[in-house]
């Protein structure tokens, strides 16, 4: 798509050929980095083996060889179809997804009978469910790189993906308690035996809507405002979309049951409007809301009950797991010996005991790890954590458009608000709600929506790496091209404020 | 298995974690001064970023150094900066403009500079009160040596290598 903000000088030859070797560079760096990963996983499919069998059997190396075959596979896409993107984020979310289907498959073996664990199958249990799902979620971030070749002709579908959003995040609320509900929270769509949680693909939906929407009102939001206490709020009008965001969590609150995700939507809709804006008054505005509404949650949960006494439930067990150890505090007395019997070191892969922790292939299964990898372990998957978040926000900080620039950082935030809100819950720094663990936790929606995430981020830091002129034609015109841009200030600029 | 050996796997295993880690800071450390080298922000890193093999880029400029930095120097957007790439930069307060300045004495379509053969040109786009390179009114394509302001109503601007 050629911004129409800049028509094109000379265009320069010299220089394009660093410029081409510079991005094979970057994909070669990658490949090595690839191949690292799967290293490392084939690593911890051995040790877990060695440990927990006592032995390696002959075809453990299969699963870890089926995932770097997909990954290798996105990474020949990537290589054709976004040769600019950023060279670290598919190797860190590999070595995510492999350890966790590595751990997944760990765990099959803790429950299996003694006498079979040496012979289970590949595709069996929750590691052959979260192995299948995995090839299906990289071929689906594939076909999201070869279907949008230019992340600006998203927000031609704003308002409709806006819409689609808000209905997947309300169908579970309005289904029948036994379509939707697992473990207390109803966030499921359940049918036979098959379910799925379409509140996860509602997030990239979602943001591109916000996006869309901020790019268009972000001048009257951050320039129409009231000077009170020294801090610049916005007029009462403006604070319409807001509220009504903050409605909305608070539906998902009361309906479905869920803190965490409503926390993950409200704080998503306030960091786009921050990052759109450049106001601190939002964030302050933002976290007044929450507070005020988990608050409110809380008293109501232990005045009137009813819907909010899930939430009570929950801020109690938080507040004092080990009242009641063996009922209402099991899991979080479970998660909390867990990662203390892990240490500093950890009992090892496959020492463990990652079967005494309730729920340890969903939700906790931060403390499940943390038993065999020990705080050293799981410090360094927070860091590859923060890493993909940090090129996340690298790419909306280096892409040249204004949309692009808040999808970017509204999905990269939106990754690190999740590991913070279940990685805080299992650990006890907040009251636990049942959010997956990105790419460790199995689930196959979680898996999916989360790789259509990495796939939009890695489209974004296409663009961004892309030098701006010269003979980039052809690419550029992707099949996108149209009108969309030229509603969004799409400033060619990189301005730097010294 | 020996317990030796489940040992030396459990602790390799860490380390090769924490290997893996610092190669990916590495690979995004390199990756920022490459970038940052071909657009010229940032002196050559010693050592670093030798790998990716960027050959020095001919000189645009046959006299003196290339102008990377466009700097605004007096005004509202005192301390902006932009990097100068290969597109033109237009200045004015049209919401469209590469620099869209505040300033009551400026047009909407103010002036624009253009590169062409590595120097930049300032060209005013019929502005009501004038584009000036220096002291002297700028009327057609004028060449703007490095260091010279450019003065548009209250704001001045500068090129800098």
């Amino acid at each position: 798509m050629t911004a129409p903000a800049v028509p094109a000088p000379t265009p320069a030859t010299t220089g394009e050929m660093p410029r081409v070797r510079e991005s094979s560079g970057r994909r070669n760096a990658e490949l090595a980095l690839l191949v690292f990963v799967m290293l490392l996983v084939l690593a911890y499919a051995a040790t877990v083996e060695a440990t927990a069998l006592d032995t390696i059997t002959s075809d453990f190396w299969i699963p870890v060889a089926l995932v770097a075959g997909v990954f290798l596979g996105l990474h020949v896409v990537i290589r054709f179809l976004a040769p600019y993107a950023d060279p670290a984020l598919v190797p860190a979310v590999a070595l995510l997804n492999g350890l966790g289907v590595a751990f997944l498959r760990r765990i099959d073996l803790a429950f299996a009978d003694a006498d079979e664990r040496a012979d289970l199958p590949i595709f069996s249990g929750v590691g052959g469910r979260q192995l299948a799902w995995t090839l299906i979620a990289v071929v689906l971030a594939a076909g999201l790189l070869i279907i949008v070749r230019d992340h600006r002709a998203v927000s031609r579908y704003a308002y409709t993906l806006g819409l689609v959003g808000i209905v997947l995040v309300m169908i579970p609320a309005v289904l029948p308690s036994q379509f939707s509900e697992i473990n207390g929270a109803k966030l499921w769509i359940r049918v036979g035996g098959f379910q799925i949680q379409p509140g996860e693909f509602a997030k990239l939906a979602l943001v591109s809507f916000f996006a869309y929407y901020l790019v268009r009102k972000r001048e009257v939001l951050s320039l129409a405002s009231r000077r009170f206490l020294g801090i610049d709020f916005p007029r009462g009008r403006d604070l319409g979309p807001v509220v009504a965001v903050w409605m909305l969590s608070l539906l998902v609150l009361v309906f479905e049951k869920d803190l965490g995700t409503a926390l993950l939507y409200f704080g998503m809709f306030v960091v786009i409007l921050y990052v759109a804006t450049e106001r601190v008054s939002w964030l302050i505005i933002g976290l007044l809301l929450f507070f005020g509404g988990a608050f409110l949650a809380y008293t109501l949960g232990a005045s009137v009950g009813g819907p909010f006494a899930n939430f009570y439930q929950r801020a109690q067990i938080w507040l004092d797991p080990f009242a009641d150890p063996y009922a209402d505090g099991f899991q979080m007395v479970q998660s909390l010996l867990g990662l203390g019997t892990g240490g500093l070191f950890g009992a090892g892969p496959g020492g463990g005991q990652p079967n005494k922790i309730p729920l340890v292939v969903s939700d906790f299964v931060f403390a499940g790890l943390g038993e065999e990898i020990g705080l050293f372990g799981l410090s360094a998957l927070l860091v590859v954590y923060l890493l993909i978040v940090e090129r996340g926000l690298r790419a909306g900080l280096a892409v040249r458009d204004s949309f692009g620039k808040l999808v970017a950082g509204g999905l990269a935030f939106t990754l690190g608000l999740q590991v913070f809100v279940i990685v805080g819950g299992v650990t006890g720094l907040i009251p636990l709600t049942g959010q997956t663990t990105p790419f460790l936790s199995a689930g196959g929606s979680s898996l999916m929506a989360n790789w259509l995430i990495i796939a939009m981020l890695l489209r974004i830091s296409d663009a961004a790496g892309r030098p701006v002129t010269g003979a980039t034609g052809g690419r550029t015109s992707g099949p996108g091209g149209g009108g969309a841009p030229a509603q969004l200030h799409g400033a060619p600029t990189e301005v730097i404020r010294s | 298995m020996p317990e030796f050996v489940l040992t030396v796997a459990r602790f390799g295993f860490l380390i090769l974690l924490w290997i893996f880690v610092f190669t990916v800071v590495g690979v995004i450390r390199r990756d920022l001064f490459a970038g940052a080298r071909s657009s010229r922000l940032v002196a050559a890193p010693r050592g670093v970023g030798a790998s990716t093999g960027l050959p020095s880029r001919p000189a645009k400029v046959k006299r003196g150094r290339a102008a990377h930095q466009l700097v605004v120097t007096a005004g509202q957007l005192a301390g902006t900066r932009i990097t100068l790439g290969e597109a033109q930069i237009t200045i004015g307060r049209a919401e469209d403009s590469t620099l869209v300045i505040t300033d009551d004495y400026a047009s909407a379509r103010h002036a624009r500079l253009v590169p062409r053969s590595g120097q930049w040109f300032i060209e005013d786009l019929g502005s009501t009160n004038g584009t000036y390179l220096d002291r002297a009114k700028v009327t057609g394509p004028t060449p703007v040596p490095l260091g010279v302001p450019i003065r548009i109503g209250r704001t001045s601007l500068e090129l800098r290598p």
